[in-house]
């Protein structure tokens, strides 16, 4: 029971190399068919999202090289030339393919540590693999060991809790003043690269109305209809500032657009309920001294970077609670296999027995020639129930033993010494 | 008589406020639907814990510390109990159980053994007191919520939410949790009160007794009134009205403590 994994990720490749070796669904489906059908793989399943790409699999017990076949199969996949990958490619084998796949589903593999989306991509992968037959026992528990170690990983640790990008922290700050976004309303003032980001997690986290601003007006209309949202026009920005909770601001301007004298009429018309104003603007959109003013809450893009910078701390603290809970399941893949290589193991040893007593009894057959039928079949149950007792005891010592390592080393020794051909565990 | 009542009561309590700690860290539904029925749990214990005390003493526990701190315990946790599921807001939950926990532990730590009830007392005076205490545990609940919207606002202008800043519960929510609880205590208070006049001009036969009590009493509703009138004003709203409703509850523990124990003389119910 050999587990191999080849791969490429963020952490090996340019994004250039890994785009031409991404997988669609359709692709991903078709790799596995061909892997299996080709004879490189028993069972196989295909992860790809944009930062890895990887085929994990259980190869036939006669493949001799698995992992070098794979490699070439992911490059003649993508006509691409074997060395163009070259460098790029990891291989990992049994555990070290268990401890991988863990780790990414955990998000410690993430380019951004403890991102929850490579979770719902594991699932993914397997959902297509599995409904597509092309995975076996051994993957099925392996990737039902993933999901559950990256569910227990954002559960249990704050690994993924804390926001880390600007624009989500702009967004989680809204939430930790407004609760619920649904029933609030934002206003956005020109259309930066992180301002749309913003807008985007605005929209996930499903807020009530949104409305657009900008200096010129056919290029507010236009940020409108791709936002889904409403235009206001520039002019009418001190009333529109009545209505916002939250004013995400990104505009080109030397000097600031919200200045202290424009925020204190806007809190007067909105009774000084809470604003929130997040200040994407360099040079500064905002005057700082609005910071001062009663339910007013500034953040700019440094505020922010702070944040986004503590969280990032924060989140690498838990990588030792995350990864303990990486290794508890790895040793549960472990002790599985070990139980499913146990069985085997036993299997082929009595398997074995059974061939020897036969070669023996045949080969004594002579001496036995002068005895009726039935004490021969005597003497064959007899040595069957002293190869019994004699396997008893071991079997139960075997099976019992709670020391991991020590019970795989007898189960390699049983192998070696009785030639078991039942796979490594 | 033994009450077993007592350390399931702190068992449930103890096991709903782990249950809200990690909801703070782990918002999961099945975390908060746990912290909930083991909330609900403690409640049903509790209630036939001051059940014992209330037929040991033929009356309801409000007569002595012990009594008096869990019947104000329970009322906490129910308002609370209540207030979540109007707000569906459950991270407060990790700030409340700590109080109620503490309150009941209390209250059996140092208990003493039921009295009777004294004579000419009946169902009037017992919803007197029952429905004052209730009050006090709703401004209790107001006063956590305040509290942690103080702190963390300041967390928020100071752009320094730290580690526990992601998990508290939001301003709005904490605003909404503070007035409703307020409301809640103002309408008890404003009752409890009334029938204590009445009581007493059935007993004494006038309404007033120039009790410090009562001047307290009127004194608390009306600091809690002008918290309410205030958190909805522009001026007001938010932070300072948080701070008024911080500040009212210095009359409640005054009320509660020195005036029960030292001023009152009609008064005296732990």
């Amino acid at each position: 029971m050999e587990l191999v994994l080849i791969g490429l990720s963020h952490r090996t490749a340019t994004v250039e190399l890994r785009e031409r070796v991404a997988f669609s669904v359709e692709q991903a489906r078709l790799a596995a068919h061909e892997l299996r059908e080709r004879g490189i793989l028993e069972e196989t399943l295909v992860l790809s999202t944009c930062n890895r790409s990887e085929l994990y699999g259980v190869p036939p017990e006669d493949m001799p090289d698995s992992a070098a076949a794979m490699e070439s199969f992911l490059a003649s996949f993508h006509k691409m030339r074997p060395d163009e990958l070259g460098g790029s490619i990891y291989r990992h084998r049994d555990l070290e393919v268990v401890r991988h796949l863990y780790r990414v589903a955990a998000g410690l593999d993430s380019m951004l540590l403890g991102e929850a989306e490579i979770l719902g991509q594991v699932r993914e992968a397997y959902k297509v693999a599995f409904d597509h037959g092309a995975t076996g026992p051994v993957l099925n528990r392996m990737f039902q060991g993933a999901l559950e170690v990256g569910k227990r990983v954002r559960a249990e640790t704050e690994i993924g809790t804390r926001p880390v990008s600007v624009a989500f922290a702009g967004v989680k700050l809204a939430e930790r003043i407004f609760g619920s976004l649904k029933n609030h309303n934002a206003l956005i003032l020109g259309a930066g690269d992180t301002g749309e980001l913003v807008v985007g997690h605005l929209r996930d986290r499903g807020i009530g109305k949104l409305r657009v601003s900008n200096r010129s007006a056919e290029r507010g209309r236009d940020l409108a209809g791709r936002f889904a949202a409403e235009a206001v026009a520039w002019e009418d920005l001190a009333q529109a500032l009545a209505w916002p909770d939250m004013v995400v601001s990104s505009v080109a301007s030397s000097e600031p657009i919200l200045t202290r004298a424009l925020i204190e009429r806007a809190m007067e018309a909105r009774g000084n309920r809470a604003l929130l104003l997040i200040d994407l603007g360099v040079p500064r959109n905002v005057d700082p001294s609005v910071a001062g003013l009663y339910n007013v809450y500034l953040y700019n893009i440094d505020d922010l970077q702070e944040i986004v910078e503590q969280n990032k701390k924060a989140r690498a603290a838990e990588i030792p609670r995350a990864e303990a809970l990486v290794d508890e399941h790895v040793a549960k893949f472990l002790t599985w296999q070990a139980g499913v290589s146990t069985t085997a193991v036993l299997a082929g040893l009595r398997q074995r027995l059974a061939a020897e007593r036969e070669a023996f009894l045949a080969e004594r057959a002579a001496e036995f020639a002068h005895l009726p039928e039935a004490d021969r079949a005597r003497v064959a149950k007899m040595l069957d129930e002293f190869l019994d007792r004699v396997l008893l005891d071991p079997v139960e010592k075997l099976r019992g033993e709670r020391e991991l390592r020590r019970k795989l080393q007898n189960l390699e020794a049983l192998r070696d010494l009785f030639h078991l051909d039942t796979g490594k565990p | 008589m033994t009450n077993y009542f007592v350390p399931a009561t702190l068992a449930c309590y103890a096991a709903s406020l782990g249950f809200y700690v990690r909801y703070l860290y782990a918002p999961k539904r099945a975390i908060g639907h746990a912290a909930t029925f083991a909330l609900a749990g403690g409640l049903i214990l509790h209630y036939f814990a001051l059940l014992v005390r209330s037929r040991a003493i033929h009356g309801i526990p409000y007569d002595d510390l012990t009594g008096s701190l869990s019947l104000f315990a329970w009322l906490l946790a129910a308002t609370y109990l209540g207030l979540e599921l109007v707000h569906r807001q459950k991270t407060v939950g990790a700030f409340v159980l700590p109080v109620v926990l503490a309150l009941f532990a209390c209250a059996h730590a140092f208990a003493t053994p039921g009295t009777a009830a004294p004579p000419a007392r009946g169902p009037l005076f017992a919803f007197h007191v029952t429905l004052n205490i209730l009050a006090y545990a709703a401004f209790a609940l107001s006063f956590v919520a305040s509290l942690i919207y103080l702190i963390e606002n300041r967390m928020l202008r100071d752009r320094r939410l730290g580690p526990v800043g992601w998990r508290f519960p939001p301003l709005e929510a904490l605003e909404r949790l503070s007035r409703s609880s307020v409301g809640v205590g103002l309408v008890s208070l404003g009752i409890g009160a009334s029938l204590g006049f009445v009581w007493a001009h059935r007993l004494l036969g006038r309404w007033w007794n120039g009790d410090w009590k009562v001047f307290v009493t009127l004194l608390i509703f009306a600091a809690y009134a002008t918290y309410l009138l205030l958190s909805r004003t522009g001026t007001w709203r938010g932070a300072r009205a948080s701070l008024v409703c911080v500040g009212n509850f210095v009359f409640v523990i005054f009320s509660y403590s020195i005036v029960n124990l030292y001023l009152s003389r009609f008064h005296r119910f732990f």
